[in-house]
């Protein structure tokens, strides 16, 4: 219940600054209306759009239309807003999908590895692989890929979204730059503590060993840590996707933004920005349900 | 008889021992014979970003902005010339034999003995120069020269972000340790919130609106980072709070804001210094992906994201522009982390949790 009142105050903080920003922007008839409108046509129009109310019941006005879906009409593209998102939805969805899945994939059971087997080969290349991760920016490591195994070695296709390989390079370099550093390292070191907590030594005086020990009994514990950030670096990966999806040119929701940015589609903005809020905040409630999953002891009420 | 025991821990291999020399610096550490290593590389890094950064304006060997189009895309000194061989045919051009053709007329012009059957080399991109230690880029722009202003562009927008967003953040993590409560609710729940939104998007809301300028940026980047600030202020607080010298502070009648500022915030500098550090890191990748998306400082401001974004599309052409563009914004975030990661360490080893 808290999470979601979070859920919702999270939205109409986005959704405020968005109709700040649009009053700031100017008056919406100077886009609508012709230069050699009347007087009367302008006033008129002022009272459909509900200009000459005071500033609060603009906003609950505006609301409105948002809660109904309506984001009123793309400048650049002559249609709604919503149809013109609703086609980028699920390019969007596949690629930070795959992206999340590849991240918890090889950054789980390496970070699993890497301290189970510490200070091994395979720790020494998941530190190296979790450094780089965080520090090069997603958007360069895309663009070396796309040099390397696109121009260079022509394995893949540069850019677009035709073809079953033309997703691996945007996942792979969201992955790498979004999420797979965090759940690597906190895996890993979530893996260590509970290795080191009294109910593994327990279980190993009993007898229990290897496998069983660390995939039965310190796996579901130490899985709690990464999974929470798993919700908190959602921004992150939704984030990259926008960087990723323009070095690919993959036509998601990301690459509508940035065509937004250079044609200064203010609608198309700000319905792609509700949107990916909501996004967010419908992973991080779905990770919340899931946590509670893992972890029996935590309830929500 | 007690038998030995050997007490040696086993043997790294050596490359693990070469590479740990060279990043933790334990050859400094023969060197110079400090107790903690000292980072060589990173060291090096950071110290030569901050040189540049403030000196740019006289170790650059070239202006930042102006180019010498003549010289566009010059690959980096140890790049070679590429050539394309030619087949040198008499008469008119067959054009169904595509481009490996030349004219004979054309080739006197490079060569003057050719005869019709030669093969001729002709160069189609020239090589690397000393004049252009790493190239240049598509408007003939030298590429060291709008790195170092680069880091010079990095450096300001770093210092500003941490002094405006560091100090609202600290502020409102001390005043939500502090008194705890209702403010310490409200505050915490506005980080919450302020980290859960969508921050590149509403950049890119606030860049259409109000239009790219440097003071948005500092702006934005700001809102992005004094949560994490807050947070961090506020767990050390809740720690050094109920310790005995606050209590005994309190007892000899100091005011709370002395209390907050004179006997609080000292005691949670070492962590707030950690984590500026790690932020500058955070600072510097979120300002890169502004620019690269052109939401950053505008245009022709050599800012280290919109080079990368530049060289995106001549990639295949001029690989230069990007990849080094794209190296200094790593080496430099790889180098901030490892920095401060030592620092924590160094610090105060029981920091390790703000990891």
């Amino acid at each position: 219940m808290r999470r979601f009142l979070m859920i919702i105050v999270t939205l109409i903080a986005v959704s405020m600054i968005i109709f700040i920003m649009a009053r700031v922007t100017g008056d919406p008839r100077v886009l609508l209306l012709d230069e050699n409108a009347s007087q009367a046509q302008w006033d008129r129009m002022g009272e459909e759009l509900g200009l000459d109310k005071p500033y609060y019941h603009q906003y609950l006005f505006f609301m409105k239309d948002v809660l109904r879906g309506d984001f009123g009409e793309s400048i650049k593209l002559q249609e709604p807003v919503m149809t013109a998102i609703g086609g980028r939805i699920w390019p969007t969805v596949q690629l930070g999908g795959g992206a999340f899945l590849l991240a918890l994939l090889v950054g789980i059971p390496l970070g699993v590895l890497s301290a189970v087997k510490r200070g091994s080969a395979l720790d020494q290349l998941g530190r190296v692989i979790a450094m780089v991760g965080q520090a090069a920016p997603s958007f360069w490591l895309g663009i070396m890929f796309m040099f390397f195994f696109a121009v260079k070695l022509g394995w893949v296709p540069p850019s677009g979204s035709d073809g079953w390989n033309a997703i691996i390079l945007p996942m792979v370099t969201l992955a790498w730059g979004g999420f797979l550093a965090g759940s690597l390292r906190l895996m890993r070191s979530a893996m260590l503590d509970v290795l080191d907590s009294e109910y593994i030594k327990l279980a190993k005086a009993k007898g229990v060993s290897g496998r069983s020990l660390i995939w039965k009994h310190a796996f579901r514990n130490g899985l709690i840590p990464p999974l929470t950030l798993a919700g908190v670096s959602m921004p992150a990966i939704l984030t990259g996707s926008i960087t990723t999806e323009l070095v690919f040119a993959w036509p998601g929701m990301g690459q509508l933004a940035i065509q937004a940015l250079y044609t200064s589609d203010y609608p198309l903005l700000q319905g792609l920005t509700i949107m990916f809020t909501l996004g967010y905040c419908g992973i991080a409630l779905l990770v919340d349900v899931l946590y509670a999953y893992i972890d029996p002891r935590i309830r929500y009420t | 008889m007690a038998e030995s025991i050997d007490l040696t821990l086993p043997r790294r291999p050596w490359w693990e021992r070469i590479f740990r020399a060279i990043v933790y610096g334990r050859l400094a550490k023969a060197i110079l014979g400090r107790r903690r290593p000292v980072l060589i590389i990173p060291v090096i890094v950071l110290t030569s970003v901050v040189v540049a950064g403030i000196a740019a304006p006289w170790i650059a060997p070239h202006h930042p902005t102006r180019g010498d189009l003549r010289d566009r895309l010059l690959p980096p000194v140890w790049g070679g010339e590429q050539t394309s061989l030619k087949v040198v045919v008499e008469g008119q051009l067959d054009i169904g034999a595509g481009h490996r053709q030349i004219t004979l007329d054309d080739a006197r012009k490079i060569q003057e003995d050719a005869v019709a059957g030669d093969e001729l080399g002709i160069v189609t991109r020239a090589g690397g120069s000393t004049k252009y230690l790493l190239g240049t880029d598509h408007l003939g722009r030298d590429i060291l020269t709008r790195i170092i202003y680069g880091a010079r562009i990095s450096l300001i927008m770093a210092v500003l972000t941490l002094m405006v967003g560091g100090s609202i953040g600290i502020t409102a993590g001390l005043v939500a340790g502090w008194y705890g409560g209702w403010i310490d609710e409200l505050i915490m729940r506005t980080v919450d919130i302020i980290l859960a939104l969508p921050i590149i998007l509403i950049a890119l809301v606030l860049v259409v609106s109000l239009g790219s300028s440097f003071q948005l940026i500092i702006v934005i980047l700001a809102i992005a980072i004094w949560p994490l600030f807050s947070r961090v202020t506020r767990g050390e607080v809740l720690r050094v709070k109920d310790m005995d010298y606050v209590a005994l502070a309190r007892v000899s009648g100091a005011s709370t804001l002395r209390i907050m500022f004179v006997h609080i915030l000292p005691g949670v500098t070492n962590s707030v210094i950690v984590v500026a550090t790690l932020l500058v890191g955070v600072i510097i990748l979120l300002e890169a992906a502004l620019s690269f998306l052109g939401a950053g400082v505008p245009p022709p401001t050599p800012a280290w994201g919109s080079m990368l974004a530049e060289g995106r599309d001549r990639i295949a052409v001029a690989w230069w522009i990007s990849t080094l563009s794209g190296i200094a914004i790593f080496l430099t975030v790889l180098s901030l982390n490892l920095f401060g990661d030592w620092l924590r360490d160094a610090l105060d080893p029981k920091l390790r949790h703000l990891e």
